[in-house]
């Protein structure tokens, strides 16, 4: 709650400090506006028209429950890798010999491409919910498993040797030694995995989905409509730049305070 | 070297040495070592560790680098199990200062001061007076206490770790070289204030060194160590009262000491020009004395590279 109010607190000048962020952004739409000129509005459509074509894909109304499907699988998928890659993670990171075995079964998680899983879900699961929300569990998992086990790898012998000198019973090891230190590692590794679970469920649904923003992309794509692909695109991008920079860079803020330069 | 040093070494073990190095057995807690042996994977780093520690004394461990004195406080300390020898610690409160102030990066300083106490399960409000107020007579301002241990500067870190284990209130305060870092006017004010903290309760302080104008400035007792594995060749008594010691004072009882050929070994310094006769130290300061020495297993008057 303390940390929510921080965080909250915290919030005007962290907008404010946005300016930059917002000037590069602008500068983007301004090549894209360019390029558009150059090519034409059939390769790629000026920003206003997308924005317009955005505009009437919300007002219409499907476009809300699009996302809101596709959200819903990449949470729930993403949900089950923090969990799961969080709490193996961090029991490997804790026994040598856990940590030396899971390092090549990651490396291959790691390196096995997204498609390729996808199509392995395809026929396992089917058209349903299953086959995005297993892709996206299977991309996030090692990445989240990866940071929690160097987390818990480094925990500080030193401090340690001090906690038990002073004492520390084994709770508050925990909460004020073992996880503030955990976390610093976890928490980019949960904002990576986030974009990656972004990425992967628009993937998952254009191949395998009837429903969701891929399903939806792989229909414009069929039409050659190519303003409300784009549409599409700057409707999941926007949200997960959304998510990102409104909710997990404060809190990331908030959380790694200690660690900003004096 | 090491084959002279082993075949001087008589065949059975010597019992520990009997000599009660601190003052007459008195009520109250101490700490007791006896016979006490540390090897890490078969190296012997500690053989045959004898001393006493009792409440509102200091005694300090001298030695080189390296010479297991820091394996010795993590023993006392309870931070490794004793495998060989007794230990016996009847202080109800020990508190460590560690060579680097170890504090806890994620945690202001007040929060960092109160670590113990929290701990000890005291609620916050009263856990965070206590260490503000401590915290501030160590020489912290108000806004130091609301900083990361980054934003401080080496000094006010060691402040802070100092603070940490006096909050406590302990009676016997562990000391691993917690200020081997800081310049030496920073030394003596931090010194000066554990003194100071000692003037008003009775604590018992264990404190490890490679300097022994350090030693000689503040403890009661000095015992200097010899290198691998770490023996305890030489034990020193200072009568006078720390507060009375002068800069004058310390630096000829450090000089006398320095003289000893035992010590001067165990630094590996090289033998003085005119060694003295007999047992070697000739105490020239009436506040300085040899308790029990312990007969060193060395072939005497050895080349200078022999370890003691």
């Amino acid at each position: 709650m303390n940390l929510l109010r921080n965080a909250l607190r915290a919030l005007p000048a962290y907008l404010w400090s946005g300016w930059g962020a917002i000037a590069s952004l602008l500068l983007l739409l301004a090549a894209w506006e360019w390029l558009s000129v150059a090519y034409g509005d059939l390769i790629l459509p000026d920003p206003r028209t997308t924005a317009s074509t955005l505009a009437g894909l919300m007002t219409e109304g499907g476009a809300w429950l699009e996302l809101a499907t596709t959200a819903r699988r990449a949470l729930a998928g993403l949900g089950a890798a923090l969990l799961l890659g969080s709490v193996f993670g961090i029991a490997a990171g804790v026994s040598m010999t856990a940590s030396m075995m899971s390092r090549p079964i990651m490396t291959v998680l790691i390196g096995t491409p997204p498609i390729a899983w996808l199509v392995l879900a395809m026929l396992w699961f089917g058209t349903g919910d299953g086959t995005p929300v297993f892709t996206v569990f299977i991309a996030c998992l090692p990445v989240v498993f990866v940071g929690a086990m160097q987390g818990a790898r480094t925990l500080d012998g030193q401090l340690r040797d001090m906690a038990s000198a002073y004492r520390v019973p084994l709770s508050m090891r925990v909460t004020d030694i073992y996880l503030p230190h955990v976390v610093s590692y976890l928490f980019p590794a949960w904002i990576t995995a986030l974009g990656i679970s972004w990425k992967v469920v628009v993937m998952a649904e254009l191949l395998a989905s009837s429903d969701g923003v891929g399903a939806a992309l792989a229909v414009s794509r069929s039409h050659l409509d190519t303003a409300s692909t784009l549409a599409w695109i700057s409707a999941v991008v926007g949200l997960l730049l959304a998510v990102e920079y409104l909710l997990l860079e404060p809190i990331k803020r908030e959380i790694e305070r200690w660690r900003m330069p004096a | 070297m090491a084959d002279a040093r082993m075949s001087a070494r008589p065949a059975a073990r010597p019992e520990p040495n009997p000599a009660s190095p601190g003052p007459a057995a008195s009520a109250g807690p101490r700490l007791e070592v006896r016979g006490l042996e540390h090897a890490f994977a078969l190296r012997p780093v500690l053989e045959d560790i004898a001393l006493d520690v009792a409440a509102g004394e200091v005694l300090a461990l001298v030695g080189p680098s390296g010479c297991g004195k820091t394996t010795l406080l993590h023993l006392c300390a309870g931070l490794l199990q004793v495998r060989s020898g007794r230990l016996d610690n009847d202080f109800a409160r020990p508190a460590c200062m560690f060579q680097q102030p170890r504090l806890l990066p994620w945690k202001p300083a007040l929060d960092n001061i109160a670590l113990g106490l929290k701990a000890a399960g005291i609620g916050r409000a009263e856990r965070e007076a206590r260490a503000r107020a401590l915290g501030l007579r160590l020489g912290l301002v108000e806004d130091d206490l609301g900083k990361f241990p980054h934003q401080l500067s080496g000094g006010m870190q060691s402040r802070v770790a100092l603070a940490r284990a006096l909050v406590l209130e302990p009676d016997l305060l562990l000391l691993d070289e917690p200020f081997s870092a800081l310049d030496i006017g920073l030394k003596t004010e931090l010194y000066g204030l554990l003194l100071e903290h000692m003037r008003e309760r009775t604590m018992g302080v264990l404190m490890i060194t490679h300097d022994l104008m350090e030693a000689v400035r503040l403890s009661d007792t000095i015992l200097v160590m010899t290198p691998s594995p770490g023996r305890i060749a030489r034990r020193f008594a200072i009568d006078r009262p720390a507060m009375q010691r002068d800069d004058a004072f310390v630096h000829r009882v450090t000089a006398s000491l320095l003289q000893d050929p035992v010590v001067r070994k165990c630094f590996d310094l090289a033998p003085v020009a005119t060694p003295v006769a007999g047992d070697g130290f000739a105490p020239t300061l009436p506040a300085v004395r040899l308790i029990g020495a312990e007969t060193p297993a060395i072939a005497p008057a050895a080349g200078r590279h022999l370890r003691c």
